[in-house]
This record gives structure tokens, sequence and C-alpha cells, in this order.
């Protein structure tokens, strides 16, 4: 039987669309993986100033695969949020009369916020890019240069998140990523499509497992500077 | 037995085009023993020996099996009662919550518009079935049982999809509108079994377009179509669906 649907119509649609929103997301998930472990270097134990800005002088050695990176985590964020916007718009042309008492039953709060914990944490990323990695908003002084006189990292580290109010911003932030993760990483399961019996009960675990993970990671570097485990 | 005194809120709405409204009406000494359906019968008498107008409400066989009687009742489809259609709840179940006061709705969609009061316009999941919810097959004499070999697995999961009645729970009470789980049902049940396979990748694009023709919204895995519906149809099914887009889509659509 011959298919009478263009493929531009098939890739609209909203199963493709959340494949898109899955793929993406997952990609996202890998670079904020590398991202926090990245981060972990602040930490002595993992090296401290040493290695925190002999790690950022090696990445900005390496000009074609950081904007490489840099270009493909822009396509990445902009597929993901394109599509969200394009599912949110039809999602809410479904409905457009509500009821008067609706019940949520097995939705969670994360489920529901999706669409709201999402540019909320758009706008982060502007404010974290302009905070350390554009133009050092917050930041006295900056780009500090260190004694080999390589950009240090370390130091922006420790001058912003002893502000409390940086440190909040970044824990609040965290916060809602973590929402965001815990019912992206489930969901995205579903959006492709792979259901397993014997490993469908292993979906909401590593969901809550990599979700602690990543964002304890992320966590741990500002309250590392606020407690003075990183100074 | 024991009888219940409830305050009703019913949507009441003339035709598709009447803005509509919610009615007031007091629903006195309703035995615990009748079925929702039961009790809305009781009103509607009272409401014609008054002269007025009844509450339009959809229903047929009143035995949880055709899908027709669902409506949203204080926030949940087909009430607060798991598994459970409308016409199966009992007012005992309210009962026993202590709940005194109902707010019954229609299903809200735009792919279901309201005809009159509860009652909505479904053809929408029939147009989805027609695009390819079927299988082709030469009629003719019935075939020998167990002639085509179906795995136990397989045969237990398509009947389990296959017991959805198409009532609409799931578009009513998911917060997109979707009619994922409702689609993933039929292309589960008609995709394991041997039957389903010749049309199989035609189906799913031919059933997805359709549902999104038909204006539902996606699937964004809030799991509250699985928790509502009457015939416990999982999740599942949409992954199915889901995975059968994307080979299909992959194998040249």
């Amino acid at each position: 039987m011959a298919h009478i649907h263009p493929l531009p119509k098939l890739l609209g649609s909203t199963v493709a669309l959340k494949a898109a929103m899955a793929v993406s997301g997952l990609l996202l998930v890998g670079f904020l993986v590398g991202h926090m472990v990245g981060n972990l270097q602040v930490f002595g134990l993992f090296g401290g100033r040493e290695a925190m800005n002999a790690y950022g002088a090696f990445l900005h050695s390496k000009p074609i695969l950081l904007w490489v990176a840099r270009i493909g985590l822009l396509v990445m964020i902009a597929i993901h949020i394109g599509s969200a916007m394009a599912l949110i718009q039809r999602n809410q042309a479904a409905r457009p009369i509500g009821y008067h008492m609706k019940k949520p039953i097995a939705s969670t709060y994360a489920s529901r916020t999706m669409r709201w914990s999402g540019p909320i944490i758009t706008a982060y990323i502007l404010y974290h890019l302009a905070h350390f990695t554009v133009a050092g908003v917050g930041i006295p002084g900056y780009p500090l240069m260190d004694a080999q006189s390589r950009v240090d990292i370390y130091q922006h580290v420790v001058n912003s998140f002893q502000s409390p109010l940086v440190s909040l911003i970044y824990i609040v932030a965290m916060s809602l990523l973590s929402m965001h993760l815990w019912h992206g990483l489930w969901s995205l399961f579903q959006s492709l499509g792979l259901s397993n019996a014997r490993w469908n009960v292993l979906k909401r675990p590593m969901a809550t497992g990599l979700t602690v993970f990543i964002i304890a990671g992320f966590m741990a570097v500002p309250l590392g500077v606020l407690f003075g485990i990183v100074k | 037995m024991k009888n219940i005194d409830l305050t009703l809120h019913v949507w009441r709405q003339e035709n598709p085009k009447d803005t509509g409204r919610f009615d007031q009406i007091e629903a006195k000494g309703i035995s615990t023993h009748a079925s929702f359906l039961e009790m809305l019968d009781v009103v509607n008498d009272r409401l014609l020996a008054q002269g007025k107008r009844p509450i339009a409400f959809d229903h047929d066989c009143r035995e949880g099996i055709c899908g027709s009687c669902g409506v949203m009742i204080n926030g949940e489809a087909h009430g607060p009662v798991r598994g459970t259609t409308a016409c199966q709840l009992h007012m005992r179940e309210f009962d026993t919550r202590g709940i005194k006061e109902l707010w019954i709705e229609p299903w809200r969609a735009k792919a279901f518009p309201v005809i009159q009061d509860l009652v909505v316009d479904r053809s929408a999941f029939d147009r989805i079935i027609q695009a390819g919810g079927y299988i082709s097959v030469k009629t003719g004499q019935a075939p020998d049982a167990n002639a085509v070999p179906v795995r136990k697995d397989d045969a237990d999961q398509a009947f389990q999809a296959a017991t959805c009645i198409g009532c609409g729970a799931c578009v009513a009470s998911c917060p997109n509108g979707s009619a994922a789980l409702f689609v993933g049902a039929k292309i589960t049940h008609l995709g394991l079994l041997p039957q389903g396979q010749t049309e199989r990748a035609s189906r799913v694009l031919n059933m997805v377009t359709k549902m999104d023709d038909e204006s539902f919204g996606a699937c964004t895995s809030h799991g509250e179509c699985e928790a509502t519906c009457p015939k416990g149809i999982k999740l599942d099914v949409i992954a199915r669906m889901n995975g059968d887009y994307r080979r299909s889509v992959a194998a040249g659509g």
C-alpha cells in the first residue's frame, strides 16, 4: 500500500516532534554529564585550581572542536525548544475549553511544569554564559589570570559562589533542571518507542539515579564554595 | 441500602454553538445501589415531571463494554473509581468517600465537540480507525483454529490492547488532549498479531497523521490516560506506536 504522506508532514507530526525532543534532550544530557564531571575538578581531590585551569586552557587550545561542540549544542537546544513550542501550541489548541474541575491522578509536578522549567532553565543558561563564558557578569576583574597566565577559572568559580545570591540562583536553577531531567529521562524512552517488559521497571530508577548524579555533581560546586571546602 | 442527597453541578449546553453553563440540581434520596447513570435517570424523571429538559448523556450497554458513557465527575474521567466506566460506577462510591457535591462535565477536547450537555461527538476516533485501524483479509471460510501460530505473550498483549472500548477517557484526562493511548492500543492490538503485519508500516503513519489532523495533542508522558482508562490500557502501547512510527519513517515512509 502506497503512503500518501509527504516526508515533511511525517517529520512534523506530534510523534516525530516528540522523538526530536527525546534525541536532542538525550544529547544535551550527555553534555551535562561531561560539564558536571569537568566542574568537579575544582575540588582538591580531583586536582583543584591546577586541573581546572589546565582543563579550560586545553579546551580553548582546540578552537575547531570547541566550536563544533558549541554549534552542535546550539542546534540541539534549537531543536528542543522549537519542537517544544510547536507541541505546546498544538496541545493548547487541542483543548480550547478547559474543565471547571480537573484532578491530576498520575501526572507529577515535574511533568506538569516542563513547559515552565524549560524556559526558566533557558534564561538561566543565558545568564550562566554571560557569567562565566562571555562577559564575567558579576566577577570583578574578569578575566582573572593564574600564575601560568591561563584564565583562572578556579578563581572565577570561587569569587562567584562566595556570593550567596549567585549560589542561590545556581541552586534554584539546578533544582528546576532536576525536575526537568527526571521527567525527561523517563519520557524519552516512551517518545523513542523503547519499551521492553523486562527493562521497563528500571526506567524510573534510572531516571532518578542519573538525575541525582548530575544535579548532585553540579550543586556540589556552589555548596563546596559556600562551606569553604573550595576556596 | 441507603439513600443519599447530592448537589449536582451539571454542564448544560443546548447545542454545539451554545456557550453552555453549569446548572445546580439537587438530587435527593438517591439509592447508594444506583449506578451513576441510574442516578441521572432518576434526576431526569424528576426534571421531566417539572416540565424541564432532561440532562442529555450518552449511554448504551450499561455494562462497561461499549464506551459510550464517559463523563468527567469531579475532575476525574469516569469518576473516582479506577478501571471503571461511569455506568459501572455506583453511588455508594461517593457515599463511602463522603462526596456530596458532584461537578459533571463533558469530555473536553477540540476533537470531541459537545453535541448537547454531556454528549460529545467522538467520531474523530472512528475516522482514525478508518485511516488504518483494520486488517485487510480475504473473506471466506473461517481459518482453522491455531493454523496461524501466535506467541502466548503476543496474544495476551494484543488481547489486553484490544479491550480498548474507545470511550475517550484518555483524551479527556490528558492535559494535552492527546489520543496517543487510543491510537497506541489499536497499533499494539493489530501490530502484535500475524494478520496485522502486512499493513503495519502504513497503519501507524496513516493513523498518527489522522490523529494529528483531528486536532488531538501530543503525548508528554503524564500518564493520566493510563490512570483513568477503564480498561487498564498501559502506557507501553504509546511506546509501541512511537517505535512503529520511527521504524516506518526510517524505512522510507
